[in-house]
């Protein structure tokens, strides 16, 4: 194999060597476990930030790849990023710190065992993200379930083994099939490896509709209740609100992620057939998930669920944009991936500090608390536009591009997906209305302290990242294209083409193009409008 | 070398362990009971000496004492578990019996003639020296079982393994009768041929005799690797015999009978995968779900884990339904990680459980994760490895089984073993719960694990990870064993 370069799997291990360092701390070393911890995220951080020199802009194909052989000849110990990933891995390594960061003055109990997981759930992650290998893929996404686990269940609120039961059996019941399935192309390839996999079903294998049906169904189903996809969404509102405020950040920020990231990795490129059969109902189950969504959250009485089912609404629209299948609504998705995992995890912050001065997500308990702590709610308020996607913040960016996509590919999906950005600035400005303005409700919040200098950092980097993302999109866009153009190209491969009717008429360069595919071009940088 | 010296090669692990064994029922009575202990340490010592004359075994190899015995590969390997796991047990019983305080020499015998017999079993190549073995492994087993002489419930466990595993024994001479009536030979690798001469499917003109004598011999084999519909006894027996020999006979004698079970079902009745495989699948289906439904609703810790052999059990069937190669080198591996982490978790109850096993209820392991972590740690980590969780034993074990069960298109199977190891990670999960979750019970100190226990555990756990994260070597070995049985 030559030389082969071995940063993926530092950036992968790393999280899960420094626990090696927890672990020979004594419980009473209260504040080394956390500035161990932190420093340790931190170098992860910065070290992950060398992938954005490393990764060669416009090159579609895996880079940065380690492959070895690890049990018999099928198996691999196979890594790489391309531009689908590339972020996805940034963003985890950006969230950890915070996450940290936010449990700082909150856990007290086993903080070691809490911030062990949290590192040991970072290593899940990325290694989901950068593996290549099917089997090395499913060992990350199982062994990731187990900290988190821990983290509701031990460190969480009130229903909290519930919320973490429920949690787990979930996962493991999608995931199950996924191995199934797995093993099946497995035994169609003779390999486990991606690439390898790829390659056969495009050239040499041709699957019949029903097999490719069925196998597009068991890894859809499991990524679709990892999203969550209407209507397997029912785990997410009590794993949000019982799990601590590090918990729900994580879990929303990346791990809801890990679900649509398999859906661009294996549902779309491997199966495309079953995917373009399958896409009017994930495209009306993703668009039910953004309305339902977000009307639940519009009545929510609890702060942290209504976040929490935002994260239904929004994550629809990551769904309904990759099963838009163009480049557009593609990178729309990735993007809203990206902002979604920031400005959620904002808010479940915002929210966790909250808690940590009250201990109760109940909005009743709230009002006027823009009077006590000014500095906060601002924060508050702009993560929550962030979140609604006002421009030029980070959401409108890939809110845009998704509706951009889908209206080419389907006006109605479109328009309903629009209802849901308008339902989105109902439930979030309601919310803080509730919380912040007014009069002071309750007597005992008059005295309530405004953001620490920690809380501020925390903040502060939070509202940075939303505006850079929204001004300097390009800077992300295009580090995405290649792949993602490569996806779109693997979707259209001969054998998978010749079987399908078109969805989308094939776009004359031109202005004699209908007007949203013009725009569509016009953003894809094609055409001037 | 002589053929004499060469068949005594081929059976030096059952030798020295008889050896030991009676060496230490006759040491018995002249040692003090203050230093019965010693007679644990020496059968632990006779056990590692078996260990290492398996590679004698090993290398002289082939058939031995006109053909009765084979030292193939497949025998190797299952030497290696059957013998490991009997070492690893030996090493975790010393503590219990000193905390029953029913520390003595005779348990130790007991615990070597059992594994000889399970060692006899592993590389019989005739029906009535496998039957010679499994009765030596039973009956030795039968008195371990009852071992806790005042309690009960280990009566119980004693009589009913007894009077219900004599039946079984009976069916599986029974059905060897059957077969030596329609071949004439109880050599199982006479039978194969004599069934190349003479077709066995009945609806090509065979004859039902050497079939029903079939049925007969799985009843009896059944019984001892606890499938369905023959596993009634396993839950009270697992729960009443003292816990470190629920670990030996959840392992073990489970491994040995799949061993013999393999040999007859793919060696001699090898040209009827046809007519046997329904019955597996069949079984495999019911082990799984009685097992993994019976386990659900267990409070009891021991109980549970005594219902999830069952549910294991169904998963070695699902590879074993395979019918192929690929599938016994899944069953052989299977069968190495479940020993292992089965052992393991026996081990860890039977620490926990204290005197006279009065904590075994889920809420007794309360807050176990702040009291003793790192006996919490391994014990997750067994119940992670049943549950099936990537980077364990376990978790491998089910995927190579799952493997083998696809490539011979058993598809449905499959789904139902996979939708039964969902289920079953409700029940694993619900001790880490109680261990990690719940707050500990303020009144009560668990007692520290002394260096044996400790050693036992710490290999058990090591293992279990070894097989998960660099699995090469042991399946290599595995399909190496597999290949080393001739199939047709």
């Amino acid at each position: 194999m030559g030389t082969q370069s071995f940063f993926l799997t530092v950036i992968t291990f790393l999280p899960l060597l420094s626990c090696a360092a927890l672990l020979m701390l004594r419980a009473e070393d209260d504040i080394w476990i956390r500035r161990i911890a932190l420093a340790a995220s931190l170098a992860e951080f910065l070290l992950s930030l060398f992938l954005l020199p490393k990764f060669r802009l416009g090159d579609s194909s895996y880079q940065l790849v380690e492959n070895r052989a690890w049990i018999g000849q099928a198996i691999h110990y196979h890594m790489g990023i391309d531009g689908i990933s590339l972020f996805l891995v940034l963003l985890t390594t950006f969230l950890t710190p915070l996450a940290i960061l936010a449990s700082w003055n909150s856990i007290h109990d086993r903080a070691k065992g809490f911030f062990i997981s949290l590192l040991v759930l970072e290593t899940g992650m990325i290694g989901v993200f950068v593996s290549l290998d099917l089997f090395l893929f499913f060992a990350f996404w199982e062994v990731m379930l187990i900290p988190m686990y821990f983290i509701i269940g031990i460190w969480g609120h009130g229903r909290r083994v519930y919320a973490a039961v429920k949690f787990i059996l979930y996962t493991m019941f999608g995931s199950i099939l996924m191995l199934v399935a797995i093993l099946w192309l497995y035994n169609l390839t003779g390999t486990f490896d991606l690439p390898v996999i790829q390659q056969q079903l495009a050239q040499n294998i041709v699957l019949s509709p029903t097999t490719e049906l069925l196998l597009f169904c068991a890894f859809f189903l499991a990524f679709a209740i990892k999203v969550p996809l209407f209507p397997f969404h029912t785990w997410l509102p009590d794993a949000h609100t019982e799990a601590p405020t590090a918990g729900s950040v994580i879990l929303a920020g990346v791990m809801l992620k890990l679900g649509t990231y398999g859906m661009l990795r294996f549902c779309l490129p491997l199966f495309p057939d079953a995917a373009h059969r399958a896409a009017p109902v994930i495209g009306v189950l993703a668009i039910i998930g953004i309305v339902y969504g977000a009307l639940v959250a519009v009545v929510q009485t609890d702060l942290k669920r209504l976040v929490a089912y935002t994260s239904v609404s929004h994550l629809g629209f990551v769904v309904l944009g990759i099963f838009a299948f163009n480049s557009t609504a593609i990178q729309g998705a990735i993007y809203q991936m990206l902002n979604h995992g920031i400005s959620t995890g904002a808010l479940f912050l915002a929210v966790g500090m909250l808690y940590d001065r009250r201990h109760t997500h109940d909005i009743k308990e709230f009002g006027g608390l823009a009077t006590p702590m000014p500095v906060l709610m601002a924060f508050f308020l702009f993560v929550a536009l962030s979140s609604l996607a006002l421009p030029p913040l980070n959401g409108f960016i890939g809110e845009f591009l998704i509706l951009i996509g889908t209206f080419a590919a389907n006006h109605a999906w479109a328009a309903w997906a629009t209802s849901g950005a308008v339902l989105s600035a109902i439930y979030l400005l309601w919310a803080y209305q509730r919380v912040a303005l007014g009069e002071v409700t309750v007597e005992k919040n008059r005295t309530l302290p405004d953001a620490s200098g920690r809380e501020k950092l925390i903040l502060a980097v939070m509202s940075v990242v939303i505006i850079v993302m929204g001004v300097a999109s390009p800077m992300f866009t295009r580090r995405m294209a290649a792949s993602t153009d490569n996806l779109l190209e693997q979707m259209n491969r001969p054998a998978a083409a010749e079987r399908r009717a078109p969805t989308m008429p094939p776009v004359q360069l031109g202005t004699t193009a209908p007007l949203p595919q013009r725009l569509l071009l016009s953003i894809e940088g094609q055409v001037q409008p | 070398m002589p053929e004499q010296l060469l068949n005594l090669h081929r059976v030096m692990p059952e030798m020295i362990l008889c050896l030991f064994g009676i060496v230490i029922m006759i040491a018995d009575p002249f040692v003090s009971q203050a230093k019965q202990r010693a007679l644990g340490w020496t059968a632990f010592i006779g056990a590692l000496l078996a260990l290492v004359s398996i590679h004698f075994m090993a290398v002289v190899g082939g058939m031995g004492y006109s053909n009765l015995i084979s030292a193939d590969t497949f025998s190797v390997f299952v030497h290696v578990v059957v013998v490991g796991a009997a070492a690893i047990a030996i090493l975790g019983s010393m503590d219990y019996l000193d905390m029953e305080g029913v520390q003595s020499g005779e348990f130790y015998a007991l615990v070597l003639f059992a594994t000889a017999g399970m060692g006899i079993l592993a590389s019989a190549n005739e029906l009535v020296t496998a039957f010679v073995g499994l009765e030596m492994s039973s009956i030795s087993s039968y008195i371990l079982a009852g071992y806790r002489k005042h309690a009960p419930k280990s009566n119980e466990a004693s009589l009913k393994y007894f009077i219900l595993g004599s039946f079984a024994t009976a069916f599986f001479l029974y059905g060897i009768a059957m077969v030596y009536g329609a071949t004439g030979t109880t050599r199982i690798d006479l039978i194969q041929t004599a069934f190349q001469v003479n077709p066995l499917d009945p609806k090509a003109g065979g004859s039902i005799l050497p079939i029903f004598g079939l049925g007969l011999i799985f009843v009896g084999l059944g019984f001892k690797v606890v499938a369905a519909p023959f596993q009634v006894y396993a839950p009270d027996v697992y729960e009443g015999a003292p816990s470190p020999v629920t670990a030996l006979l959840a392992s073990a004698p489970k491994v040995a009978t799949f061993a013999i079970m393999v040999r007859i079902f793919y060696v001699a009745f090898g040209s009827a995968t046809n007519v046997w495989f329904w019955v597996i699948w069949v079984s495999a289906v019911l082990t799984m779900v009685i097992g993994n439904l019976g386990a659900l609703v267990q409070t009891n810790v021991k109980r549970m884990l005594a219902y999830s052999s069952i549910a294991h059990a169904g998963y070695i069937l699902v590879a074993f339904a395979a019918g192929t190669d690929i599938g016994i080198a899944a069953v052989l591996f299977y069968l190495a990680a479940y020993s292992l982490m089965k052992i393991g978790a026996f081990l860890v109850v039977s620490h926990l459980g204290q005197q006279d096993e009065q904590r075994l209820e889920l809420k007794d392991y309360a807050g176990l994760g702040s009291k003793q972590p790192v006996l919490a740690a391994c014990f997750s980590l067994f119940l992670l490895s049943l549950l099936g969780l990537p980077a364990t034993g376990g978790f491998l074990g089910k995927f190579f089984a799952f493997q083998a069960a696809l490539d011979s298109h058993l598809v449905w199977l499959v789904v139902i073993a996979a939708i039964n190891s969902v289920v079953g990670a409700y029940y694993y999960l619900r001790v880490i719960i109680s261990m990690y979750f719940w707050d500990p019970s303020q009144d009560y100190q668990p007692t520290k694990v002394r260096p044996a226990l400790a050693t036992a555990l710490t290999i058990a756990a090591a293992g279990t990870i070894y097989l998960g994260i660099l699995p090469s070597h042991v399946l290599d070995w595995a399909r190496t064993a597999a290949d080393s049985l001739a199939l047709r």
